[in-house]
């Protein structure tokens, strides 16, 4: 039945670099964006490296004040905007939303093409800062006025570039949304898709729908540098309150555009390793929808001490506490869909695990957060650092490196060293731990963030994360040399080597440009239930 | 975490202990569960898989236990946070001003400090005024925070209950010395208290124009003495002549009345060769024109 063509899989139908830069194939966008996202998040690390170690001891270590400041700003702005915000839409979307939907591509492809292109864009105006203008911003990821409109750092030129950035988020949802309508398999209701799916749907929707918020608000910004319209100074009638209101209306629900996807990856995960279907198919997608609904209303969490009115802060709490729930409910099904299953423990499932373990963390963490009282005292310090580095690198991060396991061989036919990558794992969650738990105390104890010197006291809790930061690279240098080596030299696999029992395993791997020779089958009884002989 | 030395330090405490303790109930049994399927059901000891799709009835339990956890939670910290909200009538107000990168206390009398002393067992309220962009005035162990706002009325009150030195932080990140924005409370008795006020005089002998810069944290940046810390030192400054870049040009230019109002007023105009632009504000609607000349006149005496 096969023919010649029908035999070259995505890879070999075309080549030469102009053959992936102006590709309108998913896949290979998928894969432009992952090459481009891995680059700019080892700049993100070794930031994060030289901050740690600037703060390993009180006083001068590495850098001038300045220099730190410029340092967590352009870190915050690198992880946020060019990592973490694209990472799993970006990567793993592009490439499996179509095959999961069991069609052959998004709707706009071309739209998709141009969203890398927009990607490509801002991330290189963002990085222009180190090289042009007075040096990169000194603001924070933040860019809290009125500090960001009186500094004389590049800020026009960062916002500029995040600006741009969402628009890129912005086609990515829409196209999202459009291809989960309407280009499902035959078949295939709302209730049968992928959990992965669902957790894109809800994403796409946050994407669309907050970041046009975030772009005025910036473009606001450069309007009070450049023109001194006194929108956000109070000497002539503005409010720097009003731009946090505006600021954090996107970005807290630019939490869960982090963290939904990831929550999609772990649904996947989990049912693959487990050999048996997901626990509570509806809960979960449900959850998705009830978080990124909930989640639009909590943002005034984010300023509990900005001397907002009382009944403010009240509301704001409640509603923080209410995004817990769905949180939990995901987090109880996940941990059912082991019960009986039939456990292969894989490099994929073990950062599922740590997933759960990490993300518990960082989500109860975000509970003293979410309280007033408490809130009231770690507002602004290091537990706030130490708590969302739990959810966003200990929860997409994870999640993300778990994807790139367990789709290694789906996107490349080939296997990566097991071994290697179970040590590189267990380097990388110790690293984590030691590096990020230390914050939390050290916040508990009363060191504000953002902080380039500190007191006496906080000295032994900085010295331990400092050593966390090295065992951690160390780990994940190890996990991405083993996963090259494993692209270069590693052993084909089969179509499908975990024995997955969900709809992207049932085509060839690598797949074919069209994803499938013929129209997928679905399976009785949901995604989760392709059988394997 | 320190020993709380305020009379918030309880309800903020409990909140924490309880929203802690029901966090870790979660954390530990979520791993430790998580753990023993992993090893119960693995594929050694279970080849064979059982697919179950769902549970209602534990959709239930497990939606309605947190939702009930979640409202006990919220109202500890609401009940922990209420009181600091209530300022008593008889709280002593001080008035606080933030600027970069100092804090400075402004108490009934006029006087005006850079630490603050108060009586132990006293309601104080501090009224919270920004000079120039967002701080946040931090005293970690009378577990109390608020941002201080350009243009907004923001306050806070503590009631101290054990003596002591406390530290008060800059929360609000506020550009290049935030993490050296500190200063002090120390809580003394009523008798400790009386004795301070009237030793410290309010009347100072001191040149107004010293008066103005230390109020306005020239001196973080600026010595007296000739040495360099992060922008040239006033030291023998007035009258000489001085290398500037001006639009990205080097000029030379006599340092007269006129071009120390425009240092303060557009500090980034002309930059002193050898040091960076951008690390400082204009004072324009921070310092007036007649501050500016006893300033000056300051100035002239730093031979």
């Amino acid at each position: 039945m096969t023919t010649a063509t029908t035999d070259l899989n995505f890879f070999q139908v075309k080549r030469g670099l102009f053959s992936w830069i102006f590709s309108i194939d998913h896949k290979r966008i998928g894969l432009l964006y992952l090459y481009s996202l891995m680059t700019f998040f080892l700049v993100g690390v070794t930031l994060g490296v030289l901050m740690r170690l600037e703060l390993l001891n009180p006083g001068k270590d590495i850098m001038e004040a300045q220099t730190y400041n410029q340092v967590f700003t352009l870190h915050g702005v690198i992880m946020i905007f060019l990592f973490i915000i694209p990472s799993i839409p970006a990567v793993f979307g592009n490439f499996f939303l179509p095959i999961m939907l069991g069609t052959d591509d998004v709707s706009f492809p071309r739209l998709n093409l141009l969203s890398w292109w927009i990607y490509i864009i801002g991330s290189i105006m963002a990085l222009s800062t180190l090289v042009f203008g007075d040096g990169p911003a000194d603001t924070g990821w933040t860019f809290y006025v009125p500090f960001s409109v009186n500094t004389t750092t590049n800020v026009t030129m960062s916002v500029l570039a995040a600006f741009v950035l969402g628009f890129s988020s912005i086609l990515t949802g829409l196209n999202f949304i459009v291809t989960i309508h309407r280009l499902r398999a035959p078949g295939m209701s709302f209730m049968k898709m992928p959990l992965f799916a669902w957790s894109l749907y809800a994403t796409s929707w946050i994407q669309l729908l907050a970041t046009p918020i975030i772009g005025i608000t910036l473009m606001m910004i450069v309007a009070e540098r450049f023109f001194g319209v006194g929108l956000f100074d109070p000497s002539i009638g503005g409010d720097p309150i009003l731009y946090q209101h505006l600021f954090w209306i996107y970005s807290h629900p630019a939490v869960y555009i982090m963290a939904l996807p990831a929550f999609g990856i772990i649904s996947e995960l989990l049912p693959t390793f487990s050999q048996r279907t997901i626990f509570g198919y509806t809960a979960i997608a449900f959850s998705s929808l009830a978080i990124a609904f909930v989640g639009y209303f909590v943002w005034g969490h984010h300023m509990f001490t900005s001397g907002m009115s009382g009944t403010g802060r009240i509301v704001f709490s409640i509603m923080t506490f209410l995004v817990a729930i769905p949180t939990a409910i995901k987090v109880f099904n996940w941990v059912a869909t082991l019960y009986k299953g039939s456990i292969n423990v894989q490099p994929p499932l073990l950062y599922a695990l740590a997933f759960i373990f990490l993300f518990s963390i960082g989500g109860l963490s975000g509970l003293v957060l979410g309280a007033l009282a408490t809130d009231i005292h770690l507002h602004d310090t290091y537990f706030v650092v130490g708590h969302f580095h739990y959810v966003m690198f200990g929860g997409t991060g994870f999640a993300f490196f778990g994807a790139l396991h367990y789709w290694f061989p789906k996107i490349w036919g080939k296997m990566y060293n097991i071994t290697v990558a179970n040590i590189a794992f267990v380097i990388f969650f110790i690293g984590f731990n030691v590096l990020y738990f230390p914050m939390l105390v050290v916040g508990l104890m009363g060191m504000p963030r953002r902080y380039y010197d500190y007191l006496p006291e906080f000295h032994i809790p900085n010295m331990i994360s400092t050593f966390g930061s090295w065992i951690l690279v160390t780990g994940l240098l190890l996990m991405l040399g083993n996963l090259v080596a494993g692209l270069f030299n590693g052993k084909k696999t089969g179509r499908n080597p975990w024995n997955s029992i969900s709809l992207e395993w049932q085509t060839p791997s690598p797949p074919p440009l069209a994803n499938f020779d013929k129209l997928p089958e679905l399976p009785e009884g949901g995604p989760y239930n392709y059988k394997n002989d | 975490m320190n020993t709380g030395a305020s009379t918030f330090s309880q309800g903020v405490d409990l909140s924490l202990y309880i929203i802690t303790g029901i966090s870790l109930f979660f954390l530990i049994g979520i791993t430790v569960v998580m753990i023993y399927f992993v090893i119960r059901y693995n594929k050694k000891r279970n080849p064979k898989a059982t697919n179950i799709e769902g549970n209602f009835t534990l959709e239930v339990v497990w939606t309605v236990i947190p939702t009930l956890l979640v409202i006990l939670m919220f109202y500890y910290g609401w009940m922990g946070y209420k009181p600091m909200r209530q300022v008593p009538d008889n709280a002593m107000e001080i008035t606080v001003y933030g600027q970069m990168w100092k804090f400075s206390f402004e108490y009934p009398d006029g006087r005006i400090t850079d630490t603050l002393v108060v009586p132990i067992n006293q309601p104080v309220k501090l009224n919270l005024v920004a000079r120039d962009v967002l701080h946040s005035f931090y005293v970690p162990a009378f577990r109390v925070k608020e941002d201080m706002v350009p243009g907004k009325d923001n306050f806070l009150w503590f009631e101290a209950n054990r003596e002591g030195r406390y530290d008060v932080l800059c929360a609000e990140y506020c550009g290049m010395l935030h993490s050296f924005m500190l200063s002090s409370i120390t809580v003394v008795n009523q008798n400790a208290y009386d004795e301070w006020l009237t030793a410290a005089p309010i009347v100072t002998d001191e040149h107004p124009g010293l008066a103005i810069l230390k109020q306005n944290a020239c001196l973080t940046c600026h010595s007296q003495d000739g040495s360099k810390i992060i922008g040239p030192s006033f030291k023998g400054v007035y009258g000489r002549t001085q290398l500037v870049e001006t639009n990205g040009e080097t000029r030379e230019i006599l340092v007269d009345d006129e071009y120390i109002t425009r240092s303060i007023y557009e500090p980034n105009a002309d930059i002193v060769q050898g040091y960076m632009r951008g690390l400082m504000i204009s004072y324009e609607n921070i310092i007036s024109e007649e501050q500016v000349a006893d300033i000056i006149d300051y100035m002239k005496t730093l031979k």
